[in-house]
């Protein structure tokens, strides 16, 4: 979970806190710019209880800055759109809450990975073009006579448990937003993201996918290059396990049917390249 | 074109589809399938539009669950839940083709949580005779739209244009020609060449203040519609889904899924009574348990045990939970208690686990310990762009509407669960049938240069303006208008001053200002959404004062019963002359084996010996 739960709210009714514990305003520090420039300016925004970072965007743009820009669309946490770093971690602002955040001004930024389009908006479009790259879901032919007359596949809810936990993923991109590889390292033309190897996951682990994606995987996603801090498990507001439950299994995979040389020449053995 | 439009940037395609929702995205793919050039806008990136918060699932008779299902049943609570007023045969087509588009998505990849013999499982919901909804936990929309997004960009003849907003359609002798759009981002303009458009732009949820729909539902496509020539339908009928989160104040509105009740989620009110055994209308007399007794049963799935009155049809429930309020007996900020936590913490977690986070996270409530409040929010249109049942073509040849950007289907209630089955039932029919008009053209229709000219000055209008209103404040002022004039208890005196106010925004939403330029600019985005607001509110307002009688989802205290008179005609609005006319117009009439379905009992419906297979006539 993103946020540690309020144990001193656990105790009381539904209802909530009558004021704001936040206090009656708020400081923030917001992003203005562009690709090429920018700078911090300072708003004061009246509270209220339960208020979201996003929330005071919106009444930044209403009274004080019509043009600020942050993309956002579902304000529920469903959609992924309002990604940006506040107070430096990477978070959804329609689920960061002003009353969980430290005291003192709040400095809301876009994110570092990707280029500024304007103000708190990202050009993420790099990640659609990942996206494109990659081999889809290949489902098997239905087989048994009961498939057939249900027109679905057979499947039992433990073995699609896995692969509904990466399916789970908003593209928020904040796993790829905190990742070394493409933060630091602008490793863009050799790693295709965390988000990426989830969507790998996704459907290289489908109990009805046919497709073999492990060449692609190395090649074209990059995954040896991961090398497992889990910044982008920390960050997932999805809650998906990201490291361990898909980039390391995936990483045995690989290492098991492209480098193991029993594998290997078992393969040689049966005529597949 | 020519030169003088050499800003933009110009595009030739057979079908131009408006929005990258559920119906946008099934439609485009449908189109490009049949091999028609097609293009997609979308005013979000792709997979955020509003569709991906679609929580409860997606109504099929697919009898995983209840082999005593089939289209007749789905179909004839379906009619029953639009108060019989519905088109039959769009409600046909749909309980008939839903199965085939939920297993269609399983082939493309998407992932439904299975029953115990590995099949996709089905839960129950409001209205629907048995358990009907195909379901991923609680995020059916963002696995439909994930699936349907993925098979998009696979699909060749398909192009998608992010971040871009349709402000003009263009017609040519009296047929769609193409559209003008802008690119968010940079202001960019494109003029989309194109013989066929479909309109899959939703609703307009931002009209009222609490609502749990998305910024983009701006009422677009029924804008567009209108201004194109098409004409609108049931615009009165606006559904207030009953269970909203009511508190802390920045999340009012914000859906809790129906899934919460179908999976056994107990409505109290104040005075910890269980209120809805006390508000079966009698249409449903007799279909639903009669004591908590029975609902445990029914819960253990005892096949004789009947639904709970949680899973009455939304217009009952949100106007029960009304009703409890305005008796003193609502939870302390103005809704009721919905409680899940007798359930098992594991079993909630499981089948709700997005309302476990959103309470945790966003209202400090731990739903597997104690109860959530909740309350009405302004959720659906009913109402929308009059089409044709079969083709989902309007009467603007050339120009298509599907999902809730159509209406039709619904009539004056919608059930849950069947604004999924919706987009993709009728999104493929649109893309289908739009591809195939495309084809039969004789001729390509033209775009006039000056149209174009003139709708680009419009659009740029608010940026070069230097006094004129501010488009945040009509907004405001507006939504405040529709939630104190034509919410969802209304009456004459309220709805007149609502209209009154609704005209004088209209002039003054004629002259916009905003400052800053073109690039990613939300001031002048929502310039352009603005207009489309007043306009459709005052559609749903007119269509609302013209109703005079209580159905569904329009409740009226000076007109508080159905009256029968009003019982088979719709409200049909068009442009005549510059202005705004509404006319009542005869529901399609039903055949007599049709009315035979709707008003058997389910279990006779349900056998085979009443034709379960057998084709409609």
């Amino acid at each position: 979970m993103a946020a540690p739960a309020e144990t001193t709210q656990a105790d009381q009714p539904s209802s909530g806190p009558e004021e704001p514990p936040r206090g009656g305003q708020a400081t923030f520090e917001v992003w203005r710019g562009d690709e090429d420039d920018g700078e911090f300016e300072t708003f004061e925004v009246e509270t209220q209880p339960g208020m979201v970072v996003l929330d005071a965007m919106h009444e930044i743009q209403a009274d004080q800055a019509p043009d600020l820009a942050v993309r956002w669309n579902c304000k529920a946490g469903k959609c992924g759109s309002c990604s940006a770093e506040v107070n430096g971690h990477p978070k959804l602002m329609c689920m960061t809450r002003l009353e969980d955040l430290e005291e003192g001004p709040i400095h809301v930024a876009p994110m570092k990975t990707f280029p500024v389009e304007k103000d708190l908006v990202c050009d993420v479009s790099w990640n659609y073009e990942q996206n494109e790259e990659i081999e889809p879901f290949d489902g098997r032919e239905l087989e048994t006579p009961a498939e057939k007359e249900k027109g679905e596949f057979r499947m039992q809810q433990e073995d699609l448990d896995r692969v509904q936990e990466f399916r789970k993923c908003i593209e928020c991109y904040l796993c790829q937003d905190v990742c070394h590889v493409l933060r630091n390292h602008d490793k863009y033309d050799a790693f295709q993201g965390p988000r990426f190897m989830i969507r790998y996951a996704g459907v290289e682990m489908h109990p009805a996918d046919d497709g073999d994606r492990v060449e692609e995987i190395w090649d074209e996603g990059g995954i040896g290059y991961c090398n497992i801090t889990k910044c982008c498990t920390d960050v997932c507001p999805a809650d998906i396990e990201i490291t361990d439950n898909g980039i390391i299994p995936m990483k045995e995979r690989v290492a098991s049917e492209k480098f193991d040389p029993l594998a290997m020449l078992w393969q040689k053995v049966r005529g597949e390249d | 074109m020519t030169e003088d439009l050499d800003n933009v940037t110009e595009h030739t395609v057979d079908v131009l589809v408006v929005g990258a929702g559920g119906a946008g995205l099934r439609a485009a793919i449908q189109s490009a399938e049949e091999s028609a050039e097609t293009a997609v806008v979308t005013k979000s990136l792709l997979g955020k539009a509003h569709t991906v918060m679609a929580e409860g699932g997606c109504a099929a008779a697919l009898r995983n669950v209840d082999e005593r299902d089939n289209w007749k049943v789905h179909f004839r609570d379906t009619v029953r839940g639009s108060k019989l007023l519905n088109d039959w045969r769009m409600a046909e087509y749909h309980a008939k083709e839903a199965p085939d588009r939920v297993r269609e998505l399983e082939k493309w990849g998407a992932t439904f949580d299975r029953n115990e013999e590995g099949w996709i499982n089905q839960r129950p919901f409001g209205g629907h005779e048995y358990n009907r909804l195909a379901h991923v936990g609680d995020r059916t929309g963002l696995e439909l739209i994930r699936t349907l997004q993925d098979k998009a960009v696979h699909t060749d003849d398909l192009d998608v244009f992010q971040e871009t907003t349709v402000t003009k359609l263009f017609k040519d002798g009296g047929r769609i020609a193409g559209a003008l759009a802008y690119d968010r981002d940079t202001g960019g303009l494109h003029l989309f060449q194109a013989d066929a458009v479909i309109l899959a732009g939703g609703g307009f949820g931002q009209c009222y203040k609490y609502t749990s729909n998305s910024w983009e539902y701006t009422g677009d496509g029924m804008a567009l519609a209108y201004e194109a020539g098409a004409e609108l339908m049931d615009m009165e009928f606006v559904q207030f889904h009953p269970t909203g989160m009511v508190w802390p104040p920045s999340v009012r509105g914000l859906l809790v899924t129906e899934g919460v009740r179908g999976e056994g989620g107990i409505l109290r009110n104040s005075e910890g009574e269980r209120f809805m055994f006390d508000y079966v209308p009698p249409i449903y007399e007799g279909e639903f348990a009669a004591d908590e007794d029975e609902v445990l049963r029914w819960l253990d799935d005892d096949d004789d045990a009947r639904r709970p009155p949680e899973l009455l049809t939304r217009d009952v429930v949100a106007k029960a939970i009304h009703d409890e309020n305005e008796a003193g007996r609502g939870s302390p900020h103005g809704g009721a208690f919905l409680d899940i936590s007798w359930r098992d913490d594991e079993y909630i977690h499981k089948k709700l686990p997005s309302m476990v986070e959103q309470f945790e996270e966003l209202a400090g409530v731990d739903i597997t310990e104690e109860p959530m409040e909740v309350g009405p929010t302004m959720h659906y249109a009913m109402g929308g762009v009059r089409v044709d049942p079969e083709t989902e073509m309007t009467n603007v040849p050339g120009l298509f509407a599907a999902g809730e950007n159509a209406a039709g289907l619904h009539g004056a209630n919608r059930l849950g669960g069947n604004s999924l089955s919706d987009l993709l039932v009728f999104g493929k029919r649109s893309g289908e049938h739009a591809a195939t008009y495309v084809e039969e053209l004789d001729d390509a229709p033209a775009i006039d240069h000056d149209e174009v000219e003139t709708a680009i000055d419009e659009l740029m209008a608010p940026l070069e303006n230097d006094e004129g209103a501010d488009p945040y404040d009509l907004h405001e002022e507006l939504q405040e208008v529709m939630d104190e004039g034509v919410q969802m208890i209304r009456e004459a005196d309220n709805m007149e001053a609502a209209i009154d106010q609704l005209e004088d925004l209209w002039e003054r939403a004629r002259k916009l200002s905003v400052p800053g330029g073109t690039s990613y600019n939300p001031g002048w985005h929502r310039a352009v959404h603005v207009p489309n607001m007043i306009l459709t509110s005052l559609a749903v307002a007119r269509s609302a004062l013209m109703r005079e009688e209580s159905r569904g989802a329009h409740v009226r205290t000076d007109f508080p019963e159905k009256d029968e008179e009003w019982g088979d005609v719709n409200i049909v609005i068009r442009e005549e002359d510059g202005e705004m006319s509404l006319v009542t117009e005869p529901s399609p009439e039903r055949p007599e084996k049709i009315q035979e379905i709707i008003d058997a009992d389910p279990e006779e419906v349900s056998s085979e010996a009443y034709g379960a297979k057998e084709v409609m006539p």
